[in-house]
């Protein structure tokens, strides 16, 4: 923010907004790394807290939206306020959707933590949610500095992300083939990857409407390539 | 020879359909009141069948601008206007124009609704008679009855066209103004801060009306009011200390301007 605003009120419910709005963040990212921790450790209660905390998230985002539609209606704002404000409640709802995106995983543990689960590929979950978490703290920095080049470079980073979820998704499908008894365990596995790689998606939208925030102009449409699980095919047994 | 028209004739039939065709110019305008100057080097476009707004705060020169677009800063003896202001390509400060016939074609709605203490119907022929535009009754009846449909107030007072304009409400008098304006038939309606005294239903009439007016008149308007800038008009041109310090098109103005000072004023941070 340049200049403080005559009405310094007004200011007041922009740190409001922004200040809730990182508190969110900080919610989000707990919760994905814990989620991967108590998948890692089989951890239910970690489980449990993770589900519980999802309710805080939807709280934020309507506390956020409510407080933005208010401010709005109080003072119109424009320029560089108003697509700080619209950003918010964008904001705000891709981080309750990455709230949303833990809680599964959570949820997951639970069904799946008497399985055994290949090692190998719970390291790779790790790494996927390491690359996944950076991102999502990047974009919130990003945000409270209104950093239009760390936006952009973040969403660079995605494809990095997609990469390695469609190398997990040829692994859990071989893992599969080889014996039929892993299938619920990869099944639950796969989904836990998909959500992660989700994660990444919302940190990559967010890295969008930061841009937008910052410059009042969108970013180019021509994203960095999807993830290309889509057309991964498992080889029929021989 | 043959090659300037056959290049004017290419330029003609390249010339896009929808390039704004600009009713009046300001070139390096400059206002001087006595010693002090109160506008710099303004270069300002009016376009045709569009609303501009000019904005900016208390003394940056908006009005002083508006008010050189018709002369009526001759009435101020210490006023100097320097620089060119056209309206269709014509010299309006050349010495062979005639002011009141300018004032006919460029008209102006005041802040505060200034109707003349005569009946509805005398405000709105005063003008069409002293400039001779009407003939008899039927003329009369006839203008009166178009410039007040257009103001968006026929319905409202055609039972008392004989009665007192100041007898209307503040929103009536400030549409009867604007029927008065328009009752010349001008091409230019200059509105300095037109709604700032009506309520806000009163307000909102008034905007519709300047929508509607836009088809067949250019319309330049003064506002304090961002929001009313916002939804008014397709131009905005912002002034600060004189200065002409950005123009364009209303939807970047206000959402992505690029002057620092543009954002500051419209955002609510000037000091």
């Amino acid at each position: 923010m340049s200049e403080p605003h005559t009405v310094t009120a007004y200011d007041d419910e922009l740190r409001w907004l922004s200040r809730r709005l990182s508190e969110m963040g900080g919610i989000a990212e707990g919760m994905v790394a814990d989620s991967l921790t108590a998948l890692i450790n089989a951890d239910t209660g970690l489980a449990q807290r993770v589900i519980s905390e999802d309710l805080l998230l939807d709280q934020g985002e309507r506390e956020i939206y409510e407080k933005a539609v208010l401010v709005i209606a109080k003072r119109q704002p424009m320029a560089s306020d108003l697509r700080e404000i619209i950003g918010s409640i964008r904001i705000a709802s891709d981080l309750e959707r990455v709230g949303d995106l833990g809680k599964n995983i959570a949820k997951r543990v639970i069904s799946i933590h008497t399985m055994p689960q290949p090692k190998k590929l719970v390291r790779g979950l790790e790494h996927l949610s390491e690359l996944a978490l950076t991102q999502l703290k990047e974009v919130l920095d990003a945000f409270s500095s209104h950093s239009s080049e760390q936006a952009n470079s973040i969403r660079e980073r995605d494809e990095e992300i997609d990469a390695i979820y469609t190398s997990l998704f040829r692994e859990l499908l071989t893992y599969m083939m080889e014996d039929p008894r892993n299938i619920s365990a990869c099944t639950h596995l796969l989904f836990c990857a998909k959500n992660i790689e989700r994660i990444g998606d919302h940190a990559t939208n967010i890295a969008e409407t930061v841009f937008y925030v910052a410059t009042g102009q969108q970013m180019s449409v021509d994203r960095p390539k999807d993830d290309e699980s889509a057309s991964v095919v498992a080889d029929p047994v021989k | 020879m043959n090659m300037m028209s056959e290049a004017a004739t290419e330029k003609a039939v390249n010339a896009p359909a929808d390039e704004p065709v600009i009713k009046m110019r300001g070139k390096d305008v400059c206002v001087f009141y006595g010693p002090k100057q109160a506008l710099y080097d303004v270069n300002l476009n009016i376009r045709e069948n569009t609303v501009t707004a000019l904005i900016g705060p208390s003394g940056c020169g908006k009005s002083t601008f508006l008010r050189s677009l018709n002369r009526m800063n001759d009435t101020i003896d210490i006023c100097r206007v320097t620089g060119d202001i056209t309206l269709d390509g014509e010299d309006i400060y050349d010495p062979s124009i005639d002011v009141v016939e300018l004032r006919a074609r460029v008209g102006m709605v005041f802040q505060k609704p200034n109707p003349f203490p005569k009946s509805i119907y005398e405000n709105v022929v005063y003008g069409p008679r002293i400039h001779g535009l009407v003939r008899n009754k039927a003329d009369m009846d006839e203008v009166v009855e178009k410039s007040l449909v257009r103001a968006g107030l026929f319905n409202e007072v055609k039972d008392r066209l004989h009665e007192p304009g100041t007898g209307l409400s503040g929103g009536q008098q400030q549409r009867l103004c604007i029927a008065r304006a328009i009752a010349v038939s001008p091409e230019v309606i200059l509105m300095d801060e037109p709604c700032s005294a009506l309520d806000p239903i009163a307000t909102a009439t008034v905007e519709e009306l300047i929508h509607e007016l836009r088809e067949n008149y250019t319309i330049v308007i003064v506002t304090h009011s961002m929001q009313q800038a916002a939804r008014v008009s397709q131009r905005t041109a912002m002034f600060h200390l004189g200065v002409l310090v950005e123009e364009g098109d209303t939807d970047k103005i206000f959402t992505n301007p690029d002057d620092p000072r543009t954002q500051d004023y419209i955002t609510g941070r000037f000091g």
